[in-house]
């Protein structure tokens, strides 16, 4: 079949490279426009205070053969492809399959990683922040991905658990282990209270509303300077103790260190808080596989399918979304206080709306409702992201290409399949084209 | 009394830029159902197009007076739109007819690039412009407070209107127009019809762009400074401003624009500058709580 293909792209070759080139050229006279102004045209400001232009045609050359470079590759690719492979079906059965072991190899290589020889602070690190992503798109994916409520404010939250830490601990003193079930508690109290409000709005509605919510929260923090230090955030956040025994260098006797008879160093603080988010973000997966079984679980993703069909089998909508904001906000909130005592530091920078929306993106690039597809997405963007640190500024635009280009390759996600979680007899998976989207 | 009617004037011409953002936003709405999330850099890239037009017309003395502005519009109306094109082209068109969350994160993705492409392109640093339209009038005083209504506020306000005034001619009384209507109602439909609903689409944030572009000119020459960052805040008040009218609605956009720049202007002025944002969203949680279809949107019938 495919050297019939083949044969047939032979036959063309004239026309398609004709046509090909033409399409390029198009593509590169639009870039040129595109380019002209901004690439081409630097404006900066000299020394008294006026703006002037700094030509950089040659750069636009570039782009713009680049343009026509990329184009003419891409539709020579399209014309040689040919027709699409299996039906989604059948390669989400063998995705499934692959996903089974892929799973628990996953999750014994982040549980050994502090133990794999060349793991130094940097690994770590990085391993930490992907964990925190991990476990934000595990609660997000709670009000997304399986009630379908679409949360673009969801970094609210995370911003409630941290400052609700950061304030106990230095007003009141309390110790990580309980602020971080206050702080979670905090969160989801939080998550009703503006969950109240919305439960008539869907969709887009919902999406705008929560956004100003999530902005409203920041302003107040960048404001209420008695309260939270405004802009200057909050420092000497205390950081946390292996269940009392703090991480000093000193190796005295009330240390971690002295208590086990060991050399201080400080990277034990660091595997600790790695082992840390890894438990909270393997308790945002339990607690979200769990719940999935139970009514509550079903209520939420029948409310995703259909809210009319709900109301009218009698399951409280009310009931379904305070919950789905309450525990997606809670486990939001756990994390904010984890952030919270890994920086020592927190201010209103940390939660933009840039992060919300990274945030979802790793919900919806994962798949939505796929759990082992929000860990695979947070580990590409967020260590992917990493892979570019030496770019600095361009990282992020990096970043936004990737969102833009794997949505278009994948619309339904990195794992776009899941198994019921509840079936009758024969377990089938489900390509994810049957499930309904998120409408709110 | 006078302080509120300075007020009153500053409100309309920040709303009416705000207006003209929201249009963009509930065009694309209407037709394709999904929040243009890059809409608000589109904005940014119009002012930064205007700038870079500005410096080389104005400050390079090719031409002078109102003749250059015009000039400057209209180049910024043309790059712009073109943005506006590419954006859908490369980003949205290809997830049509996939679900719904699909072109918003994708749509999140490109507001990502755009900004970050200005930002490396044109340098983080803001960019502070000398004033371009200077002068005005004196409408009314009141012991020591003069109410300025200045030529850059008059300039706004028109063009604001004259702009409006060709749109709502190219929607209502144009055949594009029918055809925009049209992919409104009932894309397959329309389609089946034999209206090209891509061109049409198309064509929507060509359109879109454009009068993002106008926002971005009249922004750039009201403050004077921007910065890649501008589009976020402008784009979420914007889309809050459509909300408010009612999203679909092309009056109902211009309107919650107004509103918008009113409620901003006089929180700031009698209760406090740092939360003018928390006025707006507050404004637009209340709105949609107590009518959740906006001002002059339609009452959707959900069919089941």
């Amino acid at each position: 079949m495919s050297g019939d293909v083949a044969a047939f792209a032979m036959a063309q070759r004239p026309r398609l490279a004709a046509a090909a080139l033409k399409d390029a050229g198009i593509t590169a006279l639009v870039a040129l426009a595109l380019f002209a102004p901004l690439v081409g045209l630097r404006t900066d400001v000299a020394p008294n205070g006026a703006l002037f232009l700094r030509p950089r045609w040659a750069e636009v050359a570039i782009l713009v053969l680049l343009a026509f470079a990329l184009r003419l590759g891409l539709v020579y690719w399209q014309a040689m492809r040919g027709p699409p492979r299996l039906p989604s079906a059948a390669r989400a059965a063998v995705a499934a399959r692959a996903g089974r072991l892929f799973a628990p190899v996953l999750l014994g290589l982040a549980v050994l990683l502090p133990f794999i020889p060349g793991t130094g602070r940097y690994e770590l690190d990085l391993g930490i922040l992907v964990l925190t992503y991990v476990m934000l798109g595990w609660g997000l994916n709670i009000v997304v991905g399986l009630a379908g409520l679409l949360d673009l404010g969801y970094v609210a939250f995370y911003a409630v658990g941290a400052y609700s830490y950061a304030l106990l601990a230095q007003h009141f003193g309390f110790s990580f282990w309980v602020c971080l079930p206050l702080a979670g508690i905090m969160a989801a109290f939080w998550g009703v209270l503006l969950g109240f409000p919305v439960l008539r709005l869907r969709g887009d509605y919902l999406a705008i509303v929560t956004l100003a919510f999530g902005e409203i929260i920041r302003v107040v923090l960048l404001n209420w300077v008695s309260l939270t230090g405004g802009p200057n955030g909050m420092t000497g956040i205390p950081r946390p103790s292996f269940f009392g025994l703090p991480f000093s260098m000193s190796g005295g006797e009330g240390t971690f260190a002295g208590f086990f008879g060991i050399e201080p160093d400080p990277i034990h603080r660091v595997v600790f808080l790695y082992y840390l988010i890894l438990i909270l973000a393997l308790l945002t997966n339990w607690v979200t596989v769990r719940i999935r079984r139970q009514p509550l679980g079903r209520a939420w993703e029948a409310m995703r399918e259909d809210e009319i069909a709900c109301r009218a089998l009698g399951i409280n909508i009310v009931a379904t979304k305070l919950t789905a904001f309450a525990l997606g906000a809670m486990f939001g909130g756990f994390a904010g206080a984890f952030f919270a005592t890994r920086q020592g530091f927190i201010s209103p920078e940390s939660f933009t709306f840039i992060e919300s929306a990274i945030i979802l993106a790793i919900v919806v690039l994962g798949g939505l409702g796929s759990q082992i597809g929000v860990a695979v997405a947070a580990i590409v963007m967020i260590g992917g992201f990493e892979l570019f640190r030496d770019l600095e500024e361009w990282r992020m635009l990096v970043f936004g290409a990737a969102m833009v280009v794997i949505m278009v390759l994948r619309p339904r996600g990195l794992v776009g399949s899941r198994t019921p979680t509840v079936a009758l007899g024969q377990r089938r998976v489900i390509a994810a084209e049957h499930v309904a989207e998120g409408r709110g | 009394m006078a302080y509120a009617l300075q007020q009153l004037i500053n409100g309309i011409s920040l709303g009416m830029i705000y207006g003209l953002i929201a249009v963009g936003y509930t065009m694309v709405y209407g037709i394709i159902g999904m929040i243009n999330f890059a809409h608000g850099d589109i904005f940014m890239v119009g002012a930064f197009v205007a700038l870079i037009a500005i410096v080389m017309i104005v400050s390079g003395g090719l031409m002078e007076g109102p003749g250059a502005l015009v000039l400057v519009l209209a180049i910024a109306m043309a790059f712009t739109s073109l943005y506006g094109w590419t954006v859908e082209r490369v980003a949205y068109r290809p997830l049509r007819g996939s679900f719904r969350l699909a072109p918003l994160i994708s749509a999140i993705g490109m507001s990502i690039v755009l900004q970050n492409f200005v930002q490396v392109s044109q340098g983080a640093r803001v960019k502070p412009l000398e004033p371009q339209v200077t002068g005005g009038f004196e409408i009314m005083r009141d012991g020591d407070f003069a109410v300025q209504l200045s030529n850059m506020q008059i300039l706004i306000v028109c063009t604001t209107l004259f702009v409006l005034a060709v749109f709502t001619w190219l929607v209502t009384r144009t055949s594009l127009g029918r055809a925009m209507r049209a992919c409104e109602q009932d894309r397959r439909m329309a389609g089946l019809l034999g209206i090209d609903t891509d061109r049409t689409i198309s064509l929507t944030f060509v359109i879109g762009g454009s009068l993002a572009a106008v926002a971005g000119t009249l922004y750039l020459l009201r403050y004077g400074v921007i910065d890649f960052y501008i589009g976020f805040l402008a784009g979420v008040k914007a889309f809050t401003a459509a909300v408010l009218g009612g999203i679909g609605s092309l009056p109902g956009a211009v309107l919650g624009g107004l509103l918008i720049g009113l409620i901003e202007t006089f929180w700031s002025a009698y209760f406090s500058v740092q939360y003018k944002d928390v006025a707006a969203f507050s404004i637009l949680a209340l709105v949609l709580i107590l009518m959740p279809t906006g001002l002059l949107g339609r009452q959707e019938v959900e069919k089941v």
